[in-house]
């Protein structure tokens, strides 16, 4: 694999449900959504019900990432955020470095509020993910390391 | 790029199905799809067009059990396969974990193939991977059609590494769990090799 893995511990998956519940309170959203732009749901906070937010996630990265190649092809470097306005829901994306805060609310908020508390939010997530990937990158697999421990009969029997 | 998240107990990977247009990468995975139990799988998400043919990509998480407490998570990703769609190829390919290449093994299919395969190397190596070292298993699917090459001859042009290859119908099942158990294996054993 050409990448570290992406280690999330829980002190710093705490500060980004943290975060994630305040930007949900203060735009007034159903739900906030914190997704690598690879498609891994990382975080998200509010009243998701029954949204399948996996898919969400992909399809939300999948989202950016074509509406950033049609940016290249028009001499953009990307866009940094995308709007779907929907009559009942409507879906906010921005792009953060190497992930994506999606927002997703209702008629109980606007489009103003949420851009404006989605910008202040960001530079709080974008310092938390520096740290995770601070923290990734400089994690070697010690003793006290998940996947140290992890077994080739563990790795079998998930096949069995 | 796998993550690990230690607060829900859950390790996420990626791994993208590969291959010429209508080889079966969508067929392995609706196969996946339905011989799941419900609890173990989320929604199968395809971006198609209206004729079926994969438009950017189909989707499906799996869960295939637990390591250690931690639950083990695969996101299945299908590449649309048909030359013109290069550009989508390129984004799917971000991040992977593993590849699985589904080649079709009609005698007429052959360029194809060898095409696809071709563009797997450039379009990796673009994103930094190398075939050479990333979790690969190759599968020669439609077995079962009357114009096909041999295996061995069909692997002996499209064998990059000696990566486990497995003989497929996936219209049956045939073959596709064993592909991708192969491929999730070498994936999870890579993670611990680190």
């Amino acid at each position: 694999m050409a990448e570290t893995p992406v280690i999330i511990n829980e002190l710093n998956f705490q500060k980004i449900q943290s975060l994630l519940q305040k930007l949900c309170v203060e735009s007034a959203a159903r739900v906030v959504l914190l997704v690598d732009r690879d498609g891994q749901p990382i975080a998200c906070h509010g009243d998701v019900g029954d949204m399948d937010t996996t898919s969400f996630s992909s399809l939300a990265a999948g989202n950016i990432a074509a509406t950033s190649s049609m940016a290249r092809l028009i001499g953009e470097e990307e866009f940094p955020a995308v709007v779907h306005e929907g009559e009942r829901e409507s879906i906010f994306i921005s792009v953060i470095g190497r992930s994506l805060l999606a927002v997703v609310f209702d008629r109980r908020s606007t489009l103003g509020l949420v851009k404006l508390r989605t910008k202040k939010a960001s530079f709080s997530v974008a310092k938390i993910l520096e740290e995770i990937a601070r923290d990734s990158a400089d994690q070697t697999l010690n003793e006290t390391s998940f996947f140290a421990e992890v077994t080739e009969d563990d790795i079998d029997s998930l096949f069995s | 790029m796998t993550f690990i998240n230690y607060a829900s107990r859950e390790i996420n990977c990626k791994i993208v199905y590969y291959g010429p247009g209508l080889c079966g990468k969508t067929t392995n995975l609706q196969y996946i799809y339905d011989s799941t139990a419900k609890n173990a799988k989320g929604k199968l998400i395809s971006l198609a067009t209206e004729t079926d043919r994969t438009l950017f990509f189909d989707f499906m998480p799996l869960e295939l059990g637990t390591v250690r407490g931690f639950k083990t998570r695969f996101h299945l990703y299908t590449v649309p396969g048909q030359v013109y769609y290069d550009a989508s190829r390129k984004l799917i390919l971000k991040g992977v974990d593993g590849v699985v290449f589904v080649a079709d093994s009609q005698e007429e299919r052959m360029d194809a193939n060898i095409e696809s395969l071709y563009n797997l190397e450039e379009n990796l190596q673009e994103q930094g991977f190398d075939l050479m070292k990333l979790p690969y298993v190759l599968q020669l699917n439609k077995r079962d059609l009357p114009n096909v090459i041999p295996a061995e001859e069909l692997k002996a042009e499209l064998q990059r590494k000696d990566e486990p290859s497995f003989d497929a119908i996936a219209t049956d099942g045939e073959g596709v769990f064993d592909t991708l158990k192969a491929v999730a294996k070498q994936v999870l054993t890579e993670l611990r090799k680190g």
